[in-house]
């Protein structure tokens, strides 16, 4: 397979872990900021062929794991309405609300599409103008200019029953408020390659200077991940703070220049609830003034829904990287993918997933 | 497999935290669905031949014994490449009751069809039924019609019961599987269910991927014919590779350790599924089974099966192993080897695989 099979290759991937094992002389700690990555670490067992002296942790960048719990119960308030019909990315579907999810509220009769771009759904909005349609709008940069596109089309189009439910995260604050935990023992960063092949990854370099803390623009494929890795183990052992950039096949330091404009042109930043880590500054998208008509919640009065979450779950502390899934109590007992208490137990590229999926027989020898 | 204590009572015995009404992944052939059997149907129903959880029931009546087994077919499109509703509705059925190590005989048709469904649409599933069942030398000997309100079906739905002849004195089945056999598949994966998806989603790609629905029958008769003693016969429908051999495992307590290397999967299907954020070991087969047989018997047993399908790769893919200790005792699991050396567990799907979304 033409860019897919090079990038899994088994020789390839053993010469990275030896020079990565030639390399290493001390203990390091490493964020992966992506789930998708984590979910490759998982995956092809990379933490487990890499020496002991690197600790690989998962990061917050998730997004179905981090959105907060009262945009799912206002999800499912405006999905099980019965003008709407409600758009979404397939995993968001059975991400655990306050007391159910949209799977629930799909075999109750609610018209709920899953669709695989925001497009689609503007396309369902032309083809019934007698409906209301709103498209879940989640994810990090990487779904943010698809998402404008939309709202963007449909002003233009003058698509009046078409509206978002907006819940777009940005990556650097979280990053920053996993650096400034008291607890913190992440040393370098994998950054999300897909991120940054959006932003670029200028807006890193300041990060990577306040902190001097080594970040790796890294890809999702194994031997991405063992370069990245490399790269990161070679700069802490020579003492570099430095943004390097490992996914140079997709990324560019300016980042995508017509994809920023849209989102400058669609979003404003604001202070964004996360699920599990609470409120972080400047951290999420939220439409501008110039497009407030297309807001889903300010269109149908959801902005004072509140929930409170579970204290049991403590996928807060997994997502900064203070607790590996497997030591939570609740962890394959009271919480599995069929019961998850939170979002980090149901998307696929949540780690507490990853690891009940690929690892619970190694989790229970743990114990 | 884990022990079911409970006795079956007047109240439904799923807890009530969980879902009150049927989800599409109830029927999907994760979790949800065992749930589905192990809580509601097998405590309603058990008896000796259900609780054996073959893909058919085997039953002794005098000196013969039969194969019997039934199944519904609801896929949309009805049509779609390298096959339609109609080879499904008699493929699947004639397979279920070759994993018996039987031979199929006889076929129900039973159409459940939807007011305003046209006829000459009718007639090519009526056509492709017919087809099917010469070339699975079976025959179409009872039948039923029901038509429901237009809105109320998806243009039609078809169930299908088979009997089959079983020749031999052969245990197949999960229990029979022993450590040191090894696993044989057929060809490469997960055609089927992204040709489905790819019609569904209007998907194209540089070349068509055609189902590989296809029926298993001949096959096993020439493995029984040349005195392989299989000891475990699955095809791989919904759920994929991974669904089937789990099942095999936690129904005989040992593990089944699979190499990636091994698993031969066509590059456009292995494309599609990195495209639609799916995993191939899970996607649906129609014409693809595990045969799981004595480490002595393998490669005859692989030369024999290649040669049946000479267009395709037939590969022994791993193996069966004393069982791993995990979750506080000794289970049945799959494991995986992957490509750089690693291992890994193979967990049943809890829902339907959900595209993800980046």
């Amino acid at each position: 397979m033409k860019y897919l099979e090079e990038y899994r290759d088994s020789s390839a991937a053993k010469e990275y872990i030896h020079l990565i094992k030639d390399t290493v002389s001390r203990p390091w700690t490493i964020m992966e900021i992506c789930g998708g990555q984590t979910h490759t670490i998982v995956k092809y067992g990379l933490d487990e062929i890499l020496p002991d002296k690197i600790t690989l942790v998962h990061g917050p960048g998730c997004p179905v794991c981090v959105t907060a719990i009262e945009l799912i119960d206002k999800a499912i308030e405006l999905a099980g309405r019965p003008n709407v019909i409600f758009c979404s990315f397939g995993d968001m579907l059975r991400v655990p609300g306050s007391n159910k999810d949209l799977l629930w509220v799909k075999a109750g009769g609610g018209d709920i599409r899953i669709v695989y771009s925001p497009l689609d759904a503007l396309k369902i909005a032309r083809e019934n103008p007698q409906k209301e349609v709103v498209f879940f709008a989640v994810g990090f940069e990487t779904t943010a200019p698809a998402n404008a596109m939309a709202v963007y089309q449909a002003k233009q189009q003058k698509l009046n029953n078409f509206s978002m439910l907006v819940s777009q995260v940005l990556v650097p604050p979280a990053m920053e408020l996993v650096l400034g935990s008291p607890g913190n023992k992440v040393q370098g960063f994998l950054a999300a390659g897909h991120v940054c092949a959006v932003m670029g990854y200028s807006e890193y370099e300041p990060i990577a200077a306040k902190y001097k803390i080594p970040i790796v623009v890294t890809g999702f494929e194994p031997l991405d991940l063992l370069q990245g890795i490399y790269l990161t183990v070679k700069q802490l052992e020579e003492n570099r703070f430095d943004v390097e950039n490992q996914y140079s096949r997709a990324v560019l330091r300016e980042g995508n220049i017509q994809a920023k404009q849209l989102m400058a042109e669609v979003f404003k930043t604001v202070t964004r609830k996360w699920r599990g880590l609470g409120d972080i500054k400047n951290s999420g998208l939220a439409l501008g003034d110039a497009y407030s008509a297309f807001d889903a919640e300010k269109k149908f009065g959801l902005e004072n829904i509140m929930v409170k979450e579970s204290d049991e779950c403590k996928s807060g502390l997994v997502l900064q990287g203070l607790l590996k899934p497997y030591e939570c109590p609740a962890f394959g007992t009271k919480c599995t993918p069929e019961h998850p208490l939170g979002a980090t137990m149901v998307s696929s590229e949540g780690a507490c997933a990853a690891y009940y999926r690929y690892r619970s027989h190694q989790a229970a020898k743990i114990d | 497999m884990q022990e079911n204590n409970y006795e079956f009572g007047l109240s439904c015995p799923i807890p009530i935290n969980e879902y009150p009404n049927i989800l599409l992944a109830h029927g999907g052939g994760g979790k949800l669905t065992h749930q589905l059997i192990e809580k509601l149907f097998l405590p309603a129903f058990k008896n000796e031949q259900l609780n054996s959880r073959h893909d058919g029931a085997v039953l002794e009546i005098g000196d013969m014994k039969l194969a019997f087994t039934t199944d519904s077919y609801v896929v949309k499109p009805l049509f779609f490449p390298g096959g339609d509703i109609g080879t499904l509705a008699v493929n699947g059925t004639v397979n279920d009751l070759a994993m018996c190590g039987a031979r199929p005989l006889f076929l129900s048709i039973g159409l459940i069809i939807e007011e305003g469904f046209s006829i000459d649409a009718l007639w090519r599933v009526v056509n492709s039924l017919k087809d099917s069942a010469a070339k699975a030398n079976v025959k179409i000997v009872t039948g039923d019609t029901k038509v429901v309100d237009h809105g109320k079906g998806d243009g039609i739905f078809i169930n299908s019961s088979g009997v089959g002849l079983i020749e031999h004195d052969l245990n197949i089945s999960p229990l029979s599987i022993k450590p040191g056999d090894k696993i044989i598949l057929n060809g490469d994966i997960g055609r089927h269910g992204i040709a489905i998806m790819a019609s569904r989603e209007g998907l194209t790609f540089e070349s068509t991927i055609e189902s590989d629905c296809a029926p298993l029958n001949g096959v096993v008769q020439k493995l029984l014919d040349a005195g392989i003693e299989p000891h475990c016969l699955r095809d791989l429908t919904r759920g994929g590779l991974a669904t089937s051999l789990i099942e095999i495992a936690e129904t005989s307590g040992l593990t089944i350790n699979i190499e990636e290397t091994e698993i031969p999967i066509l590059e456009q299907v292995s494309g599609a599924c990195e495209i639609l954020g799916l995993d191939p070991l899970y996607v649906a087969n129609e014409g693809r089974f595990v045969a799981i047989v004595p480490y002595s018997q393998a490669e005859k047993a692989l030369k024999i099966i290649q040669a049946e399908s000479p267009n395709r790769e037939c590969r022994i893919i791993g193996e069966v192993r004393y069982p791993d200790k995990a979750n506080g005792g000794f289970r049945g699991m799959v494991t995986l080897t992957t490509k750089i050396g690693s291992s890994r567990l193979i967990d049943m799907l809890s829902g339907e695989q959900l595209p993800r979304i980046c």
